[in-house]
């Protein structure tokens, strides 16, 4: 019966494939929501009784036997990705529309079939504990997504793309192997819970590192973030959405799970991971800053939220090397508190941006303008999305960063004077993240959605339809009440931290709630004196006279909508600031001296990834030895068997000098 | 009572600073309230919207004042317990600022306007800069007292001793260059000049008119206001009474008012290009502090 269970949605996903086009969907639909029934009602009842033994689910039979372990940590991120590929799904409707003329149904039946099985494969790697079978699920997942990435294949930068990032993908995975293999070759055993004994006889920090690198592909920390920025814009929205809103929180999880059995080496590794973290965070927004492409855009954005979640685990495994429950409670929270939230604004952001894409075919900031006027509505939810990644109140991203706000300025007075310096440069960091979000969301916005249009649009532009919109209300209502009723959410939180890190249970939230009421009311009361302004304001000018008119052009009657500032005007002064770091290429041909009357010109701008760059630059000395290596390879069996015949040789001669 | 003070303040603030501006420059200058009374008219005036701008650019001048009445909410007063006060309130002040900018800026932005655009993307970029200047300041303030929410800070900064001397003079001296900065004044932004292409603030408000622009200057006053109202935290005596607070609350503000006239009638506006250094030199002037409360709290030699 068990293994019934498991296997059910595993055969009717195949159905995808066979169906009739116009069921398809519903079908997919509906295999979604019953998948997610199954997942989430067990995840729910982990999540509110966190310290009650792991709920397990072992299916199976003459093969063997697979253990599905859903703990509270589990439980979280299966809650958090049920919701967003379900968003993803329903805005995956109307978002392929356009698609049904161009793609064959084989390629749409493919890619829903996908699609379930991207969270197939995410559900189950947040279930197993066993290291080969998650080792599976996680290669399940990459392959899935890059079936999902390799959506509009016809496209050639696309299929590149999805090659990196399939062979990214892979080193991660060799980097998991090795960490699960040494283990195994300690405890005999392949498992996360074998860790434990691992970790009990040798250093800790190494196989941490190994399994952080690991992970950290997935997550797309810095320096391991190349694939990200390419393959966010490469895929479509939905995909976009869900994988940058819940499949790199993987890695988070990954990391997360790990940490859990770690037993000492909290101060080096929450070190590490600190600063790590908030370079990845720096780096991360300050290259988005620069971006002309809107989904790319949003993909560095990932990256800086990844180092945000970071700095809150950082904090927290500082503060079980202090043992500081206080800043284990405040980091870990706010780490975790952040997955959610990021898991909300992310999709929102890539939908309504893949709803612009929709309509004007183009993701390239500098030819939008003047959007707010035709899709009010899709305006008004990204503007929504960009406050809240912003982290300004009343929204949900507010909380997450206030609770590792407070973490840092505690753990100012927590460690010795190292400690605080280092706790003093992140906080430094994350005041600085959080302006430079502000810098390139008003920038965005302003230039996207705002003005006027740029380029005349192809065809016709309308507010994107209701099945697109419905995912996004639902995600908008969610970061709204975070915002305003925040202890509801956190205290499920702090207990997964509870049961997990073992702190004292209950000792943190007495004098945490209190702060998150006073939050709440101050976010209502904003929202309520906000109103009571505009309702004055509406109502005296309605008896004033309220014309229109152009914009006040400095006497200059003659502007067109070219002459209105650019994003790449706009990042200008900035980008002559952070000129040390980002590396901008100018495309153009230089005016010559005995051109007494110059012809068109033209001038581009590309800003460069200096990590890219850098991978680049390895990739290319590996080409250099591997070619030279290549010479070996003549074509003629005598020499292969001549190489047979050294090998053997050069073995016996080692064994006699007895190197082996 | 934080807020209620502010208000007040807000009302004779900007008047101090024109007047003293004039006096300064040898002419007799209007009455105190003249701003208000300008104020007074714009509400009273009808207005002209731009035909580019969407309903971003009618909502934002709401939103910039509601948010800062709202911070004025957490400003304490000595001796007595602020609206909201809890740990951590400081970092809710700074996003709530931070949020009536960010819908400023794109307001700014809904006009589609290059001059506007310029003045969003240099208030953008100086505020962002100005930012951790900010949180050093309380982190270390934090670090000294041992408490995180403002008024605690200030309560327990004021018996922390006699080598609070100095923390208190570079907090003040910082506190008052990030108002300058925040407020648009004189060292990075002149809020006389009459050349759009050189202008922060002033840029910003072009197309605003009537009630709005009213609004808009409520909130810039009311700013002011706020900021007087944290400096004057670290100067009360705790131990006073009442009314001899208020009275010295009073004394320190028109001082401030003074300060900021008297210092922007000598002294001219930098390049736009060098803002951002001066800017990033008040981090490091925090960042000093913090290693002074470092080296104080002992923590350097254990």
């Amino acid at each position: 019966m068990e293994s019934f269970i498991i296997l059910a949605p595993v055969i009717l996903s195949f159905f995808i494939l066979i169906l009739p086009s116009g069921i398809r969907y519903y079908y997919s639909l509906a295999l979604t929501v019953c998948i997610i029934g199954l997942t989430a009602i067990p995840a729910f009842n982990a999540l509110i009784h966190p310290l009650n033994a792991p709920w397990n689910f072992v299916a199976g039979g003459s093969f063997g036997v697979i253990t599905f372990t859903l703990d509270s940590l589990s439980a979280f991120f299966v809650l958090i990705t049920n919701f967003a590929v379900f968003a993803g799904m329903l805005y995956s409707q109307g978002y392929l529309n356009p698609y049904r003329l161009s793609k064959s149904p084989a390629q749409l039946a493919l890619h829903n079939f996908s699609f379930v099985w991207l969270q197939l494969s995410m559900l189950a790697v947040l279930m197993l504990r066993d290291g080969l079978a998650f080792l599976i699920a996680w290669e399940l997942m990459a392959v899935s997504s890059f079936m999902l990435v390799l959506f509009e294949a016809e496209k050639r930068s696309t299929l590149k793309t999805a090659v990196n990032y399939l062979i990214q993908m892979h080193v991660g995975l060799v980097l998991l192997v090795i960490a699960f293999l040494l283990c195994e070759a300690d405890t005999g055993q392949m498992n996360f819970d074998a860790l434990q004994v691992y970790f009990s006889r040798h250093p800790n920090s190494p196989l941490f590192f190994l399994f952080f690198a690991g992970f950290a592909i997935k997550a797309g920390f810095i320096p391991f973030h190349t694939w990200l920025p390419d393959a966010h814009p490469a895929a479509p929205s939905h995909v976009s959405g869900v994988m940058s809103g819940v499949m790199i929180k993987m890695g988070i999880y990954g990391i997360v799970r790990v940490l859990t059995y770690v037993q000492s080496d909290f101060i080096i590794i929450g070190l590490a991971l600190l600063i790590i973290s908030s370079i990845t965070g720096l780096l991360g927004v300050m290259m988005a800053i620069v971006q002309h492409d809107l989904k790319k855009l949003l993909a560095y954005h990932s990256i800086e939220n990844i180092g945000i979640i970071g700095i809150g685990i950082g904090l927290g495994t500082m503060g079980l090397g202090l043992n500081n429950p206080i800043l284990v409670s405040l980091g870990f929270a706010g780490g975790l508190l952040h997955v959610f939230n990021h898991s909300l604004f992310k999709p929102l952001l890539f939908f309504s941006a893949g709803s612009v894409y929709k309509a004007y075919h183009t993701r390239n900031i500098e030819q939008l303008g003047g959007v707010i006027h035709k899709m009010p509505q899709t305006a008004g939810l990204f503007l929504l999305g960009a406050l809240a990644i912003c982290g300004l109140p009343p929204l949900n991203g507010f909380i997450s960063e206030f609770l590792i706000y407070i973490g840092l300025i505690k753990g100012l007075s927590a460690g010795n004077a190292y400690q605080s310096l280092t706790f003093l440069m992140v906080l430094i960091s994350l005041t600085l993240i959080g302006g430079l979000a502000i810098f390139c969301f008003t920038k965005v916005f302003g230039i996207v959605f705002l003005g006027t249009n740029r380029t005349i649009p192809k065809s016709e532009i309308s507010e994107a339809e209701k099945g697109m919109l419905i995912p996004q209300y639902l995600i908008a209502i969610l970061i709204v009440l975070i915002g305003l009723v925040p202890i509801i959410f956190i205290n499920p939180i702090l207990g997964v931290i509870n049961a997990q890190f073992h702190t004292l249970p209950g000792a943190f939230p007495v004098s945490l709630s209190p702060v998150f009421t006073q939050i709440g009311t101050l976010g209502v009361i904003l929202i309520l004196v906000t109103g009571t302004i505009l309702l004055v304001r509406n109502e005296i000018l309605k008896k004033r006279r309220v014309e229109k008119g152009p914009t006040w052009g400095c006497g200059y009657t003659a502007s067109t909508p070219r002459q209105q500032y650019t994003g790449t005007s706009y990042t200008t002064n900035f980008g002559e600031l952070a000129q040390p770091v980002l590396r901008q290429e100018e495309e153009f041909q230089p005016i010559q001296e005995e051109e007494i009357f110059p012809g068109m010109r033209f001038y581009a701008i590309h800003p460069t990834d200096i990590f890219r760059l850098a991978i680049n630059r390895i990739i290319d000395i590996c080409m250099l030895v591997l070619k030279k290596i290549a010479r070996l390879q003549t074509g003629n069996i005598q020499h292969y068997i001549l190489y047979a015949f050294v090998f053997i040789l050069i073995i016996f001669v080692l064994l006699y000098l007895k190197v082996l | 009572m934080g807020l209620l003070l502010a208000i007040i303040t807000a009302l004779f603030f900007p008047g101090v600073i024109l007047r003293m501006k004039s006096i300064a420059s040898g002419r007799k200058g209007p009455g105190i309230l003249q701003p208000w009374k300008n104020i007074w008219v714009l509400l009273r005036k009808s207005s002209v919207i731009s035909t580019t701008t969407s309903y971003i650019f009618r909502l934002a001048p709401s939103f910039y004042l509601s948010t800062i009445l709202c911070a004025g909410l957490l400003l304490p007063f000595p001796g007595m317990s602020p609206v909201f006060s809890f740990e951590g309130d400081f970092v809710l002040f700074a996003y709530l600022l931070a949020l009536g900018k960010f819908l400023f800026i794109v307001g700014a932005l809904d006009t589609g306007s290059s001059f506007e655009g310029m003045g969003a993307n240099r208030e953008a970029l100086y505020s962002m800069l100005a930012e951790p200047a900010f949180f050093i300041l309380f982190g270390t303030l934090a670090l000294l007292t041992g408490h995180t929410s403002m008024a605690e800070i200030f309560d327990s900064f004021r018996f922390a001793g006699n080598h609070t001397f100095i923390i208190g003079f570079i907090s003040v001296y910082l506190l008052i260059q990030i108002a300058m900065i925040e407020n648009s004044r004189m060292p990075v932004d002149d809020p006389k000049t009459h050349l759009e292409l050189t202008m922060v603030h002033e840029v910003m408000i072009l197309d605003h008119s009537g009630f709005d622009l009213a609004l808009i200057h409520i909130g810039t006053a009311l700013k002011f206001g706020l900021y007087g109202g944290l400096i004057a935290n670290f100067l009360l005596p705790v131990n006073w009474t009442f009314p001899a607070h208020v009275t010295f609350y009073f004394f320190i503000q028109i001082l401030f008012a003074l300060l900021i006239g008297f210092m922007e009638s000598f002294r001219a506006r930098k390049k736009l290009a060098k803002n951002p250094q001066f800017i990033v030199t008040l981090s490091s002037i925090a960042l000093i502090a913090f290693i002074l409360v470092l080296l104080i709290t002992f923590k350097m030699i254990g």
